[in-house]
Formats: C-alpha cells, sequence, structure tokens
C-alpha cells in the first residue's frame, strides 16, 4: 500500500477534496450578498439548504463506508474516517445554520414550531444533534476519557445518519429518486455491519462450544 | 386610448424601473431573438402606453402596512419555475422548454357547455381585451413573486364557451408529448399535469388566462401559450400550457391531490394558518428581495394571498383547514 511518505500528502488531499464544496458555496454566498452573478438561482437560500443538506448526507455516508472498504481492500484508511465524520459534521451545522440565520433570522417560535410539530424537522435536528455529540467526542482528549464508552457512543452514527437520509427523503416535493439512493446506499452498509456482527457471535459462539 | 380603471386588488408599479429589471428585459428580448420567436419581442399590449404603465393607483394597504409589492425581475420569473414537464429542477424549464412548439396551438374544450370543439389560442382569448394584471404569485413552497401577467379573465373565455346548468367545475390538462416535454419521461407525475376550479372561483373577475408576462408573449417555460392564473390560490393551481378545458359536475382530481392528498387539496388557497405537513405557510420569502444579513428574508403571508376582500365570499361557511 501507500508508502509511510506519501501519507500527510493523502491527508492534505483529502482535506482539500472535503473542503472545496464548502468553500465553492461560501464564495457563491459571497458574490450573492455583494449583488454579483451567483449560481445559488433566484431562491439562493431555498440552493444553499439543499446543496449543504446533500453534502451532509454524502459525507455521512461516505464516513460510514470507510470500515467495509477498509476490511474488502485492506487499505490503511482507518485513520481519515474521523476526519471525513468531521466533515459531515461541518456541512450539516451549515446547513443549520443557513436554515436559522439566513432562512428564519432567529425567528425562534417558528424554529421551534417546526421541530417540535414537523417529523420530518424533528429527524434532520435529531440527527444534527448526534452528530454535535460526535463531533465534540472526537478528539484524542475524549477518546482517552471515555474510554470503553467512546466506541458505544460512537455507535450514534448509525441512528443518526438514518435520521439525516429519512429527513432528507421527506424533505423532497416528489422528486424521491436521489434520496432513494441515498437510503439505498446506506441500506447496504448497515446490512454489511449486520453481517458482521453475526459472523462474529457464530464464531464466538463455536470457540465458546469448543 | 384605452383607459383602465384601476381596481383596488391593483398593484402599484414600482416608482422607477429597478436596473436589474430594466437590464433583464433587455437580455430577454435578446433571448427571444435566440429562440428563434421573432413574434415574442413585439409589444402584444399595444393600447398600454408608458402613461398608464407610470399611473400610480392607491398604495394598497393590508393591516396597516404598505405591501410595497416590487415586480420579481423578468431574469427571476424566467429562471426559477416549477414546471415538472421539463425536469423536476427549478433551472430545467429554461433550460429545456425551447423544444415545445406554442404556434399552432389548439385547445379541446369538451363537457357540460354549448360550444364544445378545437380552439386556437386567438379564438379563446380576445387579443383585443388583453390587459395587464400585476398578482403576487404565492407557491406553496413558501416562496412567492409579483408578476405582470398579460391576459384575460377567465369568465371572457367561459362565457364564450357557454357552459350549462350541469357544469359545476372546470377542469384543465396540459399537453402530454414526451418529444416536447422531455421531463415527461420521468413519471414523478401522472401525466397529464390535471387542475380545476369551482365554477364560481372561475368566474371570479380575478381569475385570468394568461398569454403573457411584462408586457410581451408568454416565454415557454411560464407556461406558453396559455395558462391559467389563480392569484388567492398556491401557483400549482396555475395550470400552463392548456390543451384542454372540460366543464364536468364532479370535483375533479387535480394532479398534486393524486400525489400526495394529505399535503395538496383541491382548494388550495393561500392560507398562513394552514401549515403544510412538513413547513409552516405562515411567511414565505419573496424572491429577489433578501438584502443582507440583518435583512428580513422572510414576510406574513397573508389569507388568500392578500385577496381576501375579492375572493372570501367563495368560502362563506366553509371549514378552510379541513377544505384545504
Amino acid at each position: 500500500m501507500l508508502a509511510k511518505k506519501y501519507r500527510p500528502w493523502l491527508r492534505l488531499l483529502i482535506h482539500i477534496i472535503c473542503v472545496a464544496p464548502a468553500l465553492w458555496i461560501s464564495y457563491q454566498i459571497w458574490l450573492w450578498l455583494n449583488f454579483e452573478t451567483h449560481v445559488l438561482t433566484a431562491n439562493p437560500i431555498e440552493h444553499i439548504t439543499d446543496f449543504t443538506g446533500k453534502w451532509t448526507v454524502r459525507f455521512l455516508l461516505i464516513t460510514l463506508s470507510v470500515t467495509p472498504l477498509v476490511k474488502l481492500t485492506k487499505w490503511r484508511l482507518l485513520v481519515y474516517r474521523r476526519l471525513l465524520g468531521l466533515y459531515a459534521f461541518l456541512y450539516g451545522l451549515m446547513h443549520f445554520l443557513n436554515y436559522m440565520v439566513l432562512d428564519y433570522f432567529f425567528d425562534w417560535e417558528l424554529i421551534i414550531e417546526d421541530v417540535l410539530e414537523r417529523k420530518a424537522i424533528t429527524f434532520g435536528m435529531l440527527a444534527l444533534v448526534g452528530l454535535l455529540i460526535l463531533a465534540a467526542t472526537s478528539f484524542k482528549f475524549a477518546v482517552k476519557k471515555l474510554g470503553k464508552k467512546w466506541q458505544k457512543l460512537h455507535r450514534l452514527i448509525y441512528p443518526l445518519t438514518i435520521f439525516a437520509v429519512t429527513h432528507n427523503y421527506m424533505m423532497v416535493k416528489a422528486d424521491v429518486l436521489i434520496p432513494t439512493i441515498h437510503a439505498i446506499i446506506l441500506a447496504m452498509l448497515l446490512s454489511y455491519r449486520l453481517y458482521m456482527y453475526v459472523q462474529i457471535n457464530k464464531n464466538s459462539n463455536k470457540i465458546r462450544i469448543a | 386610448m384605452l383607459i383602465k380603471i384601476k381596481n383596488s386588488w391593483d398593484l402599484k408599479e414600482s416608482d422607477v424601473t429597478s436596473e436589474a429589471n430594466f437590464l433583464s428585459r433587455r437580455k430577454f428580448i435578446q433571448a427571444a431573438g435566440i429562440m428563434g420567436a421573432g413574434t415574442a419581442a413585439s409589444i402584444m399590449v399595444p393600447s398600454m402606453t408608458n402613461a398608464q404603465i407610470a399611473s400610480k393607483p392607491g398604495s394598497n394597504k393590508y393591516d396597516g402596512r404598505d405591501l410595497a409589492d416590487q415586480q420579481t425581475s423578468l431574469d427571476d420569473i424566467m429562471s426559477y419555475n416549477n414546471f415538472y414537464e421539463f425536469g423536476v429542477d427549478k433551472g430545467d424549464p429554461m433550460a429545456k422548454a425551447h423544444t415545445l412548439i406554442t404556434d399552432p396551438w389548439s385547445v379541446t374544450v369538451e363537457g357540460h357547455c354549448e360550444n364544445p370543439g378545437e380552439y386556437s389560442v386567438e379564438d379563446l382569448v380576445d387579443h383585443n381585451a388583453l390587459e395587464e394584471r400585476i398578482y403576487r404569485m404565492r407557491c406553496v413552497e413558501a416562496w412567492s413573486m409579483v408578476i405582470p401577467w398579460v391576459g384575460v379573465s377567465l369568465s371572457q373565455v367561459i362565457n364564450k364557451l357557454k357552459p350549462t346548468a350541469k357544469a359545476k367545475y372546470i377542469y384543465f390538462e396540459t399537453l402530454v408529448d414526451k418529444k416536447q416535454m422531455p421531463g415527461q419521461v420521468n413519471r414523478v407525475i401522472r401525466w397529464p399535469y390535471r387542475e380545476g376550479l369551482r365554477m364560481d372561483e372561475a368566474m371570479n373577475p380575478l381569475a385570468i388566462m394568461a398569454v403573457g408576462l411584462y408586457g410581451r408573449k408568454l416565454t415557454k417555460q411560464n407556461g406558453a401559450p396559455l395558462r391559467m392564473v389563480v392569484p388567492w390560490k398556491y401557483g400549482f393551481k396555475g395550470i400552463k400550457s392548456i390543451v384542454k378545458i372540460s366543464f364536468v359536475e364532479k370535483q375533479p382530481v387535480s394532479s398534486w391531490m393524486r400525489l400526495q392528498s394529505e399535503e395538496y387539496g383541491f382548494y388550495a388557497n393561500v392560507n398562513p394558518r394552514v401549515s403544510h405537513p412538513r413547513w409552516s405557510q405562515s411567511k414565505e420569502r419573496r424572491i429577489g428581495e433578501f438584502t443582507g444579513i440583518g435583512g428580513l428574508s422572510r414576510q406574513k403571508t397573508l389569507m388568500f394571498n392578500g385577496y381576501g376582500e375579492q375572493v372570501a365570499h367563495l368560502y362563506d361557511g366553509m371549514n378552510l383547514r379541513r377544505n384545504f
């Protein structure tokens, strides 16, 4: 596999790829706020919502793909998993800030009504809270401090990704093609884990019997 | 010269045409040239003089608040459309509607009326009676525009067709043709797109058949050559590129009702108190009016989109929460 000396470069490359959509949308927002030509359509806020939401889901799915990919290829990618997860959080945060600031402009009454009364938004908010918890406990200090509990806590990635994909599916008006594709990929990634879990349990039972 | 009497629902023109609007008009003329629609550049409303355009009716107030409705730029009106016949993205109609052939165009009229048959657009819409109507358009997705339509009252068209006493509803269909409307390959809606109104709604003077906007022929992405505009209802009621009108006895099932009956009803009156299951309808984003951080990106949505004085009586005694 990759020689050790190239690894920092690979890390840098991953950072560049991950940050590119965020930089691009920020640049477009800057153009828009300066009354320059931009690509955010006549309804920029809606476009930003779609864009940041889409990338959040993509990064969640990419993060969940790392482990299966490592198992299948033996590539040493596990070290990049946390980084990818943090990017999912970054895009999720942008998605939420766009909603809270640009869209509703701190209209708490409406935001609370949205979160409590509309299931689609409730799912989105749960996913965001989950991401926030994971991001806050992703640093070395937290990993050490939490010990064994850390791994358990970080299994939150599964329900929160389900919430995020559900939120995405529910918010689409009629054309559910993209959210359906997301859901299928997620189902595949989760079944892989279920399969592994069952296999491991079988083996450990055998060992115990033996 | 035609003297236009201003009605209470008339919106005022902005005092000065904004630069964005001015520029977009020029762009539109260029675009019309590119599309090969040379005739589109000919002015449709010859009787409308500059003096009339500049005339200012009394201010339009609601709850003591000036609505200050400024017309949405033609650029935005032409580039941000829900017209799934050309694709589900807002930019698809502008990119793909050029394949639609609007001339010749034929509309089939059938059902309970004395004058069924095949009509051309000119047969249905009297071009000498065209007028400009500046209406707010509130999309069910909680954004809105202000659009200067050109058309005639729907009632004028209906009177020509002479519906009988059996006609309780009017029903419309959009063209179905995958070659002209490539988005119809995607079966996201069961084509044709269908809409309908109760006869008394259709006869209300605010409902119009539009053939133009900004003083020129309708652009294809906006529903050329013939579309309905019902300003007190959500935008999806305004069916585009109409090829069939039918007078029926039973309440028709509109496309969005069929797709999601819990979310979209037959009436679809703009109502800030009845939320869409997935978002609030109490506020709306006016396209083109967000001015930056601290700017108010959303404004309050008005009951019946602010046209209650003219249409509220149509729904006397009706439960609007149930009949959404």
